[in-house]
């Protein structure tokens, strides 16, 4: 066997990792502020890393570099999402960058370096790579965050998340290295097997676990660890945090399930416990909250951490059903976002952030398509059939009532509830208010098409959740190898 | 068999069709195309009836499924026909009197604004009638029920700025929807008992569920006669039983050709058509055939009473059909159903004849009812004069003609009945006969003999229409020294079509329909109630029947009812004033309708309004929008507000939060241990 063919299933990082070289070279060579053959390039190399993804999956589990990186279904599922989902940012965000000048190579090669870090967290099969991948993530992200560096909002949200990620990483580490402790290995499913076999410091495993919870949370942003979640994505620049809500959940997800499924299934009965209750602090917190917002970013921040409590749900439900109704959640969610911060983005032009819920008022009367389109967003984030929302939430609930958790399913169900109203509140602006401005709306051609496929497939996918839907579960199913 | 599978879709498509052309492209048809239309397709239907008529009496009969609805649990829902000997003679009834009638409305709505809009309503009220008798299941007979009430409704309202209309079709409804419930009620324990709603499912396994359920602990049902009684109950308010009968009177309110084909010839008979369907189940329950007689022999009798005292020429009709009605209803109460279906098909042409003659005199009239303003229009409108006596005639029993045999055979199969209220029963149609005769040639006597009292300055009784608009006006009347004339012949033809019938049919249908096995196993009978074979004993054909019939008891009562009419109304105007003068209070009650208005108006309706009231200002805008919505809205929103404080914005206080969570978690994990 050559060494290349070693690396087989490591393709599509290895192709993105020379391609972020080349962009960053060939960005010093191309003139003009547009930055086309840039952008253009990244786009390609999205699609490059699709294809190597979908040329290189074979059926089963690959380990590779001795246990530290796997390739199964789920990462490959998720790692082309997240490419979808960066592809798409780049489409909705190049306009209002461009407007702002902060459509660089820098830019476009600190994107593609997050995206690395979330295909090595994807993949990652000890907790080695996970930090690696992790951190590869966050440093690009408080860069991104930071890009623009004459705003005082958007630096100080930076600093904000520095810190505050830098605590979390604090955390993570010292809950993996009593992990380490424990069991004596950081490979992921000798840490599974040397619990099964009993450890004889239950107390530091324990420990361990609650430091890693308190790590993962943070990159969920859920309760008490979501105090950065509104501050940065009211502050960084609405493209950013469009860049922070989207694909990285994805990678959180995946996080999750290495850790605490592949991990630390043994434990299950202590971790299912604490997400339950960071569950419903988020839930209650993220919905309460977010009606207070007159700030869209800010208040899609709270919907955002109500959101992950809701995928926790899933997850604490511990059975196949539910880790694939989290799965089907968390990619709802990233499609879902990231429609309601395109049309936040779309409705922005130079020199003016539609970001306040006022901007939206009357929108009906400006475009009624796009009206719609949001119309049909929001009815998926509250949760409104025959909206894709409407299913995740109703998977979600189903394993969660499986598995016997009936007071969770019943609060789950009260905050969606309240959560119904600020979602809602928008609809009736968009459609029962008078405009405050009739400037028009100028679109790209690429991004209000973009818009439209967001938008209507929000409902298709309601409609027909099916093929979404097993997609998860086999995916979870085969990759995680769990006892049906 | 396939092509006698589309005849049957035929039959009930062909009139939604029209219903539908006219309904939604009246405009674009015009007034001449949208009658043509209609009334082509109905005469499709009824020659496609006619053609199943002869297939069936050939011997083929059928029953099945023609398209699933829906299937949940183990409950299929399904749209199907049964094609037995009773369908197809209701089939022939309702397309026969539904095309008499569409060619009628040429011309009593001529001037109409509305015109298209009604062709479409009574072709639509044809297709919903022919699905509900040609049903093979309950959900059918159920859509069919609900249907030809709907169209009902809309028909009593059609003169939709009318006060009166507006009031009349609303009350209508409402009391339909109080037998409707009952009839539900009694579909939904069928299909929890039997778990099918086929009919002849049901009735295969009737036998087995003859016994006791207790509903509620402590009482205990006998559960057929539970599902009849609830049936029974939907069948009091669509063929306007007591006390479920105060709509119909008051449906007068909408155009006379819909009065002769719903409120009089089809849609009243759903209900007795309904329970001789499912005379397998009466079959079974003694306790509910005598709530069926009890119920029938009231309105028979009542009703009849109040027709005396009416002077608007349709709401006598009205309340003869009450009358009649109530005929219907104690033949099945006495298993007699073949009878009652006889009746119902006989009264369904004499009674359409009466209304739609009542139709021409209005027009002639120019929309005056009253019939103290008519009289002596013998001279003016001869076809309408004897058409109209042809129907009065058959209506009180006149020996030969149809309603006489019909009505005969009912009081006949009273007298046999072992039924232990079948002695009032007796009594009660036996009286009606005498009543049915009385008002029924007084009004004749009135409209069409004696002194001429129309064109007179008689308005002044009626005083409040002269201000209203003309547009809405329909009692205007003739003006002084305008005489009548004759109605156009679109309206005398449907007339003379429908006299013959009310002449012949009794006499050539009496035989096989009664004693000569014609329903098959349509209809089933219990061993213990066989009356129509104790009276086949005494059946010597037709025509010794009703030679016979000239020295019996119902005769005599009918030409008593006759010479009084006359002596009262022509001979001695001055007695009816002073039986009037003498018996205030009976007048009064019957004015008055015994109450039943005064006392739903304030009992049921004053009652629900007022519990509406409260449950509205204190249930609802108090406790659910105040307390409930707002107040956990408001809560909510203060709360929110508290949370938003907490996001301080300083990084040191979001760190401190963080490691609380940890030590949270930390205290919770060992705490657990």
């Amino acid at each position: 066997m050559s060494f290349l063919s070693t690396l087989y299933s490591a393709y599509a990082e290895i192709f993105l990792l020379v391609m972020v070289s080349v962009i960053l070279i060939a960005d010093l060579f191309t003139a003009g502020r547009t930055k086309t053959v840039t952008y253009l390039l990244v786009q390609v190399t999205l699609l490059g890393c699709s294809l190597i993804t979908v040329a290189t999956h074979r059926d089963g589990i690959d380990h590779l570099f001795h246990h530290m990186f796997v390739d199964d279904l789920m990462s490959d599922v998720l790692k082309l999402l997240s490419y979808m989902a960066i592809s798409m940012m780049l489409v909705y965000s190049r306009s209002y960058l461009l407007a702002r000048g902060l459509f660089s190579g820098e830019f476009l090669a600190l994107v593609l370096f997050s995206l690395l870090g979330m295909m090595v967290m994807i993949s990652a099969s000890n907790f080695i790579t996970l930090y690696l991948g992790l951190e590869l993530l966050s440093l690009s992200l408080y860069a991104i965050v930071a890009l623009q560096r004459d705003s005082a909002i958007a630096t100080e949200a930076a600093m904000k998340y520095f810190i505050l990620g830098a605590l979390a990483s604090g955390l993570l580490l010292y809950g993996m290295s009593m992990l380490y402790g424990a069991t004596g290995t950081l490979d992921v499913n000798a840490v599974s097997s040397a619990i099964q076999h009993g450890v004889p410091n239950k107390a530091l495993l324990v420990f361990g676990l609650v430091f890693v919870v308190a790590g993962l949370a943070f990159k969920l942003g859920v309760v008490p660890f979501h105090m950065w979640v509104p501050d940065v994505y009211h502050g960084a620049p609405t493209a950013m945090t469009m860049l922070i809500g989207t694909a990285p959940k994805l990678a959180a997800f995946a996080f999750v399930m290495r850790i605490l499924v592949e991990a630390l299934q043994p434990l299950m009965v202590h971790w299912s416990g604490m997400l339950a209750i960071l569950a419903v602090l988020s839930m209650a917190l993220g919905n309460i909250s977010a009606i207070a917002q007159t700030n869209l970013k800010r208040m899609f921040a709270y919907s955002t951490i109500a959101h992950m409590g809701f995928l926790l749900v899933g997850v604490l439900s511990g059975s196949n059903e539910g880790y694939g109704s989290a799965m089907f959640y968390a990619v709802v969610y990233v499609i879902m976002s990231l429609g309601g911060f395109g049309m936040i983005l779309l409705m922005s032009r130079e020199g003016f952030e539609a970001d306040k819920l006022s901007d939206f008022k009357g929108l009906n009367q400006r475009s009624p398509w796009l009206a719609f389109m949001m119309l049909l967003l929001m009815f998926s984030m509250a949760g409104v059939p025959p909206t894709v929302g409407f299913y995740a939430k109703f998977a979600v609930l189903n394993a969660a009532v499986q598995a016997g958790h009936i007071p969770l399913v019943i609060l789950a169900v009260l905050f969606s509830l309240i959560g119904a109203f600020y979602y809602l509140r928008i609809v009736k602006l968009m459609y029962f208010d008078a405009p405050e401005s009739h400037e028009r709306i100028y679109m790209q051609p690429d991004s209000s098409l973009l818009i439209s496929l967001n938008g209507l497939g929000v409902l298709i996918l309601g409609i027909l959740p099916g093929t979404l839907m097993s997609v998860c579960a086999v995916s979870v199913q085969q990759s995680l190898l769990l006892p049906h | 068999m396939s092509h006698m599978q589309n005849l049957y879709l035929l039959v009930p498509l062909a009139p939604l069709l029209g219903a539908i052309a006219a309904g939604l492209f009246g405009n674009i048809l015009g007034r001449k195309w949208s009658h043509r239309i209609t009334i082509a397709l109905v005469a499709v239907s009824f020659a496609a009836s006619v053609a199943i008529f002869k297939d069936v009496m050939a011997g083929h009969q059928f029953n099945g499924t023609v398209y699933k609805w829906m299937t949940s649990g183990d409950a299929s829902f399904e749209v199907g026909f049964l094609i037995d000997r009773l369908t197809v003679m209701m089939m022939l009834v309702v397309t026969f009197v539904s095309l008499m009638v569409h060619i009628y409305t040429i011309g009593y709505m001529e001037e109409d604004p509305g015109y298209q809009r009604f062709f479409s309503y009574i072709s639509l009220f044809t297709f919903s009638m022919l699905m509900l008798v040609m049903a093979n299941n309950f959900m059918q007979l159920f859509f069919g029920w609900e249907a030809v009430g709907l169209v009902s409704y809309l028909l009593i309202g059609f003169w939709f700025k009318r006060e009166t209309a507006i009031y009349a079709n609303l009350k209508a409804f409402l009391v339909n929807r109080v037998g409707d419930f009952g009839f539900l009620l009694g579909i939904a324990l069928i299909l929890m008992v039997f778990g099918t709603l086929d009919y002849a499912a049901v009735f295969a396994n009737a036998g087995r569920y003859v016994n006791d359920f207790a509903p509620i602990p402590g009482v205990s049902w006998n559960l057929i006669t539970a599902i009849c009684i609830l049936l029974f109950i939907g069948a009091m308010g669509k063929s306007a039983q007591f006390p479920l009968h105060v709509w119909l009177p008051d449906s007068m309110e909408g155009p006379t050709p819909i009065s002769a084909l719903i409120h009089a010839a089809t849609m009243v008979t759903a209900g007795i058509f309904m329970v001789a369907r499912m005379s397998p189940l009466f079959e079974l329950s003694e306790t509910a055939l005598s709530f069926v007689m009890i119920i029938g022999a009231i309105t028979a009798l009542f009703m009849g009473f109040l027709g005396i005292i009416q002077n608007d020429i349709k709401r006598v009709v009205a309340y003869s059909t009450l009358s009649q009605l109530g005929y219907m209803t104690v033949a099945l109460g006495a298993s007699a159903y073949s009878v009652a279906v006889f009746h119902l098909m006989t009264h369904a042409f004499f009674k359409a004849l009466l209304f739609l003659a009542a139709g021409s005199v209005i027009m002639a009239m120019h929309h005056d009812q009253d019939i103290r303003n008519m009289g002596g229009l013998r001279k003016y409108m001869p076809i309408t004069w004897i058409t109209s006596l042809i129907g009065s005639l058959a209506l009180i029993g006149t020996p030969f003609f149809s309603g006489f045999y019909s009505k005969d055979s009912i009081i006949e199969a009273v007298e046999y009945s072992h039924l232990p209220v079948s002695g009032i029963a007796y009594a009660a149609v036996l009286a009606g006969v005498f009543v049915t005769a009385f008002y029924s040639f007084r009004m004749y006597f009135l409209v069409f003999h004696g002194e001429e009292r129309f064109g007179k300055d008689h308005h002044d009784h009626q005083g409040d229409h002269d201000d209203e608009e003309v547009a809405s006006d329909h009692h205007h009347g003739l003006a002084p020294g305008q005489k009548p004339h004759e109605s156009p012949w679109v309206v005398t033809v449907p007339l003379i079509l429908l006299a013959v019938p009310s002449v012949l049919i009794g006499l050539v249908a009496i035989e096989p329909m009664l004693f000569g096995n014609y329903f098959l196993d349509a209809i089933y009978v219990g061993e213990n109630h066989r009356v129509l074979d104790e009276m086949h004993e005494e059946f010597h054909g037709a025509i010794a029947m009703a030679l016979h019939s000239f020295i019996s008891l119902p005769f005599m009562f009918a030409l008593a009812g006759v010479v009084s009419a006359w002596y009262f109304y022509m001979k001695k105007p001055s007695i009816p004033a002073a039986i009037k003068q003498r018996f205030t209070g009976v007048y009064t009650l019957l004015d008055n309708k015994y109450y039943f208005d005064i006392f739903n108006d304030w009992f049921f309706a004053g009652g629900a309004r007022g519990t509406s009231r409260f449950l509205w200002k204190f249930g609802d805008v108090h406790l659910i929008d105040g307390v409930m919505v707002n107040g956990t809205a408001k809560l909510v929103g203060r709360f929110s507000g508290v949370l938003r404080k907490a996001q301080t914005g300083y990084v040191y206080h979001y760190a401190f939060a963080m490691i609380t969570g940890v030590f949270v978690l930390l205290t919770v994990r060992t705490w657990f241990e």
